[in-house]
């Protein structure tokens, strides 16, 4: 399967150039990029391990982008996404948020169903990978 | 006692028993000045014949404040000039046969109960409108001072905690509305939603009279529903939802489908505009009770909103449902089959997400209104929308709004999930490209043929609905000419 989380899943895979695009997009924004990757997938995984910390006062994508290049070598087999903050009074969130690094393989999740009474049914969402420790999972 | 027949209407005494011109009652006030306090209000006039458009006004005034249609002595009982509505400006719109007016209302804020709409409406809406002595009257708008606003909590979340809810940024949402809205089995209806959500949506929706019919009842409905909604998340790895109508004949029996809902993990249920102000409250208290999404939809709203002299523009509405406190309501789409002048809904989509609305006659918004960081309002676009317009939407309606493809995903010819991978892929494409820089608007049709070049689905959603249009003229639209705002 094709994890679609983020803006840009239904697009073919983001170029470094098309990546270093939105980065400049979302800095001239006043936005502050970030870098999280992860190896647990699951939609409501809300904290990714942060790529050090939000960059508040970055002016240049370019050396955003090499922070995403450092963190894709380290964790070729994680999800990695980039999101971008606005720290604006009435936003206070991200505002763009996208993947750019995904395990070659993703072999997605499994819908485990409790059934109770009445029809009614209990889901649990369980991505394969997890079954595994951290750092084994996606071929280590 | 001296009767009023007894003496001309110059030397009558104000306290003396029978009829008197409301403008001498002290309803029309044109040395008023409001205050901070105020709430304001802005009527369209359109007097009888003969009629004099300050009367017409100080009888509006009158009429949703204190006065009724003679003098009575009990007012003297009160400090009656604290509780008059005092309409303080009358204007003639310029061009208008027969003549129109705006007549702008002052109103005490202790004439309205704290945090009740119901209320509010009842004394701005509830016993004017049938005049005799006016042709037709309109509210287009209300200054809503921040002291009655801090009285309600407004949407159950708003815009923000949505989309961290849903864990989704930086592009419109996208959803449809389950057609045939009408007719299918709950086990069929479940069909559409996973196959929808699964192509790429974000959400599906009930309709508005998608309750509980002797064909799709909504225990079975919900079941099906949320099977669909399940299945379709461990396929894409998203936060997917389906709005589940709760609306019912009683509090009572929307409660027990709310809590059903609940219960099967849904995020989101959905209200109609039709149960009322007061179930509205209730509703938006137990969605934030429940930590659940309200979805409103407007049913019924044209009957009132539509006609530009007559009723009560849907900015009010707009106003009033945000106050109550939902996280969606359906403002219009501008190039769909609904009524919507662009300026219009500009403003509309402004009141239910800005943290300011200031007075601007392009947009309809006749007073200044400060939301003082209350939770915006998703606005919804629905009605004969599809992606070859992904551009003309996103440049209308902005990122924050829910885009409802119900026949644009389900009529597709390659089936309901494709025609909701087209919309994703042109959703998508079309912020990336207004992201680096792309005049997006004019380049649009040329963005999503290049983004149809890597999705059969896209090519094949232009193909079909790449011409439609819907070209007819509005029947409302803000007065062209500016008008003078009366409050600083």
């Amino acid at each position: 399967m094709r994890i679609t989380q983020g803006t840009f899943s239904y697009l073919p895979d983001l170029t470094d150039e098309e990546i270093e695009n939105q980065l400049s997009y979302g800095i001239a924004q006043g936005w502050a990029p970030s870098i999280e990757f992860t190896d647990d997938p699951h939609p409501r995984n809300v904290y990714w391990e942060m790529w050090g910390m939000p960059m508040f006062d970055i002016v240049d994508a370019a050396a955003a982008l090499h922070e995403v290049r450092r963190c894709r070598e380290a964790f070729p087999n994680h999800y990695v996404r980039v999101s971008l903050y606005d720290p604006t009074l009435g936003r206070q969130t991200t505002a763009l948020q996208f993947l750019v690094n995904r395990p070659d393989d993703e072999p997605g999740f499994s819908l485990d169903r409790l059934e109770t009474a009445d029809r009614r049914i209990n889901y649990t969402l369980r991505p394969y990978a997890a079954r595994k420790p951290h750092g084994s999972r996606y071929g280590g | 006692m001296e009767q009023a027949q007894d003496v001309s209407p110059k030397e009558r005494p104000r306290w003396v028993s029978g009829v008197i011109p409301y403008k001498e009652m002290g309803y029309y006030r044109p040395d008023y000045e409001p205050k901070d306090t105020d709430i304001l209000a802005a009527f369209r006039l359109t007097p009888q014949p003969g009629v004099d458009p300050d009367e017409a006004a100080a009888a509006v005034a009158g009429e949703s404040s204190t006065a009724t249609w003679t003098v009575v002595w009990t007012d003297r009982l009160t400090a009656h000039e604290n509780y008059q509505g005092k309409a303080y400006q009358v204007l003639e719109v310029p061009g208008t046969d027969p003549k129109q007016y705006i007549a702008y209302i002052a109103y005490e804020l202790d004439l309205f109960e704290e945090g009740s709409i119901p209320n509010m409406s009842s004394s701005i809406i509830g016993n004017v409108f049938g005049f005799k002595a006016l042709k037709a009257l309109r509210l287009e708008d209300l200054r809503i001072p921040t002291q009655y606003l801090k009285t309600f909590q407004g949407p159950p979340h708003g815009v923000v905690v949505e989309r961290e809810i849903l864990n989704k940024y930086g592009r419109p949402l996208l959803g449809a509305t389950t057609k045939p809205k009408l007719g299918l089995s709950p086990r069929n209806y479940g069909r559409v939603v996973y196959e929808a959500l699964r192509g790429g949506l974000d959400f599906t929706k009930d309709d508005e009279n998608t309750n509980s019919q002797p064909f799709n009842r909504w225990r079975d409905r919900y079941l099906y529903c949320m099977e669909a909604v399940n299945r379709a998340v461990e396929v894409t790895g998203e936060v997917k939802g389906h709005y589940l109508n709760v609306t019912a004949a009683t509090m009572e029996e929307m409660y027990e489908r709310a809590e059903f809902a609940k219960e099967l993990g849904s995020v989101i249920i959905m209200i109609d505009l039709t149960i009322g102000f007061t179930a509205m409250g209730s509703m938006s208290k137990w969605a934030r009770d429940n930590g659940m999404i309200l979805h409103l939809h407007r049913a019924g709203h044209s009957t009132y909103t539509r006609q530009k002299t007559h009723g009560v523009n849907f900015r009010v509405i707009a106003k009033w449902c945000r106050m109550i406190g939902v996280d969606h309501i359906h403002a219009g789409t501008v190039v769909g089959k609904l009524e919507g002048d662009p300026g219009a809904i500009a403003g509309y989509y402004a009141t239910c997400r800005d943290d300011r609305n200031p007075h601007d006659p392009h947009l309809g918004h006749y007073f200044d209104q400060d939301w003082i960081h209350m939770p915006g309002v998703m606005p919804v676009a629905s009605g004969g929308i599809h992606a070859g317009q992904m551009h003309q939407l996103l440049h209308y309606l902005g990122e924050d709004v829910v885009l409802q493809f119900g026949g644009g995903t389900i009529g597709h010819p390659m089936g309901v999930a494709a025609g909701a991978a087209a919309n994703r892929v042109a959703v998508e494409a079309m912020i990336q490209a207004r992201n680096e820089g792309r005049d997006y608007l004019k380049e649009g049709p040329e963005i999503l043929k290049r983004a149809a070049k890597r999705s059969r689905e896209l090519q094949a959603a232009i193909d079909v609905w790449g011409d439609v249009t819907f070209d007819f003229e509005s029947t409302d639209t803000p007065d062209v000419l500016e008008m003078p705002t009366p409050v600083s």
